[in-house]
């Protein structure tokens, strides 16, 4: 059996400098940066009152309420808790669609191609990131004090956090379209509206339409949390069931919002399937 | 220069001109149902969800005199009039804003490594045995689909009232969501190199350290620090359920209308997000950016 020769290390210091003279910066940037992220999970863990006995007693705890949740059984509130599973689905899809509705003519003012003057588009673009930057969660809570508890204060919230979400989205999609299309319908006499409608859209549309499908099935999820607060759907049952230490009703609960939102995965991307087509998704 | 268009003969275009009317019609009537049946779904949704446009108009004053109510002090003046009165509880805030971020730092953290340990098992192209995979990614997906605030609410009575539950309820969320995310990445891996490794007798862990995972590195950093990007927005509310961070703070504020501190918290809230958000997307820059030139 042939050997290989022994590497010639001058040799290959002399071809690959930039790999065996690194500067110490560079060697030692990563170990400095684990053992800093390290140092701050430590110091996470102790602050955050992190102590071994109570995960102990917590897993125990944990483990009790689990062997409650067994078998699942809803008791005899089951028609309510289907109204409930409902009353989420339509929050879902009504607060999507608003949204959508909404951000499509704003989301024209976001884009760069569309308005060149950062001027104009600088506004509107900070406007989507402060409704972005607070949670669903604290929208239905200021909206419960406006048209008060029930599943409406829900889709006003959906609607308006996935308004800043759709605005950026759609926004980035009308930039990435192709400008030729655009171009075409200028050189033959249309008017900016005739750009926008002829050259943009046709683009734009079954991206956005895709992602619309995409939200209405994040924001199923979305919608069985609004509850917890009081927004009505299927959280507001499950929030009252944890409190109340129901255990087999919350795991049948857990296990209807998963049926739902998996239901729901299933359409929406048979759904994207047909818009996009196969290539575009896969 | 002058192009000839060579036009077909009539009868010829007349089948041509026809199947194309045909298509244009179906093409019509498909989407005439689509929009039929979607327009039906938002009216049972509307139904459903107790819809009614006018008590939104009744009290759609009530969202701007809300607006207007949260940048008011007690004293009458504008909020900005008087910057010291606004904040006054700042220190406590920054405290709790503090502890909030560390929730979902370690939170994050505490998934990731449970996502990496995992995500080898669920990927399609590096799973050691099919049953394997699919119990790893049901379990990834069960982790996925409850939300975070449901972990949080039934943490809070296993663990007690405070961060800890908010911790190990962003760190199961993020397992599932991150999870999910790495074996996207593993199965889009370049297998050659696993090849190479496995030819010199390696064993499977030695596979996925020297030939999987100097390529998937970067992308796991990437998806983490987005991930934790997403955890700070989610802990900010993990207090509604008493797990902890600025969200108590907030909501004892909203329920008992204290308004100026709605929208000093809220403020303070949107400031953090921001600053994340641009702190992250510079480092996730730099990530990529390193992977482009290597």
């Amino acid at each position: 059996m042939s050997r290989l020769p022994a590497p010639d290390r001058e040799r290959l210091r002399g071809l690959y400098p930039q790999i065996f003279k690194q500067p110490v910066s560079a060697r030692l940037a990563t170990p400095v940066m684990l053992t800093a992220a390290f140092a701050v999970f430590v110091f996470g863990l102790v602050d955050l009152d992190f102590s071994p006995a109570r995960l102990v007693s917590g897993l125990q705890q944990l483990g009790w309420i689990t062997m409650m949740m067994i078998p699942p059984d809803p008791g005899s509130s089951l028609p309510a808790y289907l109204v409930a599973l409902g009353e989420t689905l339509s929050i879902a899809l009504l607060g999507t669609t608003v949204a959508a509705v909404f951000a499509l003519p704003v989301s024209l003012l976001a884009a760069r191609n569309i308005v060149p003057s950062s001027l104009f588009r600088f506004p509107v673009r900070r406007l989507l990131d402060s409704i972005r930057g607070v949670d669903t969660l604290i929208w239905a809570l200021v909206w419960i004090n406006v048209v008060g508890l029930g599943p409406f204060a829900g889709v006003l919230a959906i609607a308006v956090s996935d308004f800043g979400a759709f605005g950026k989205l759609f926004s980035e999609a009308i930039e990435a379209a192709d400008r030729k299309q655009v171009e075409g319908i200028r050189a033959s006499g249309g008017n900016a509206f005739h750009e926008i409608r002829f050259g943009l859209l046709p683009q734009v549309l079954p991206v956005i339409a895709g992602q619309v499908l995409y939200f209405i099935e994040s924001n199923t999820r979305s919608a069985t949390i609004i509850g917890i607060v009081g927004a009505g759907g299927i959280g507001l049952q499950l929030a009252e069931q944890i409190r109340v230490l129901e255990w087999q009703k919350v795991s049948f609960l857990i296990l209807m919002i998963l049926v739902a939102v998996a239901a729901i995965d299933w359409i929406s991307s048979k759904l994207r399937f047909a818009i996009i087509g196969r290539r575009a998704v896969a | 220069m002058a192009i000839a268009v060579s036009i077909l003969p009539s009868q010829q275009l007349a089948a041509l001109n026809d199947a194309y009317r045909k298509a244009v019609a179906r093409k019509r009537v498909r989407l005439t149902l689509a929009a039929a049946v979607f327009f039906a779904a938002l009216v049972v949704a509307a139904v459903g969800a107790e819809v009614n446009l006018r008590t939104f108009f009744t009290y759609f004053g009530n969202l701007i005199s809300y607006f207007d109510r949260i940048f008011t002090l007690e004293n009458g003046a504008r909020v900005w009039t008087d910057v010291g009165e606004w904040f006054w509880g700042w220190r406590k805030w920054l405290w709790m804003l503090g502890e909030t971020i560390l929730i979902s730092y370690v939170g994050t953290l505490f998934g990731a490594i449970i996502a990496f340990s995992l995500n080898f098992f669920a990927a399609e192209n590096t799973s050691p045995a099919p049953w394997l995979r699919f119990v790893v990614r049901r379990l990834l997906e069960f982790a996925r689909t409850v939300p975070g605030i449901v972990f949080a609410l039934i943490f809070v009575i296993a663990f007690g009232l405070g961060p800890m539950a908010g911790v190990l309820a962003t760190a199961i969320h993020s397992t599932g969501a991150l999870g999910k995310l790495f074996s996207e990445i593993v199965e889009n891996a370049d297998m050659n190199p696993v090849e190479g490794v496995r030819s010199t007798g390696a064993g499977w862990m030695s596979c996925m350290r020297f030939a999987v995972l100097p390529q998937v590195a970067a992308g796991y950093a990437s998806y983490a620090l987005l991930r934790f990007e997403i955890n700070v927005r989610e802990a900010s509310v993990m207090g509604f359920v008493g797990a902890g961070g600025i969200g108590q703070e907030l909501v004892v504020a909203v329920r008992k209308f204290y308004y100026s501190d709605v929208s000093a918290i809220l403020l303070m809230i949107i400031v953090t997000v921001f600053v994340i958000d641009i702190g992250t997307g510079w480092a996730r820059a730099r990530l990529f950016g390193r992977e482009a030139r290597a």
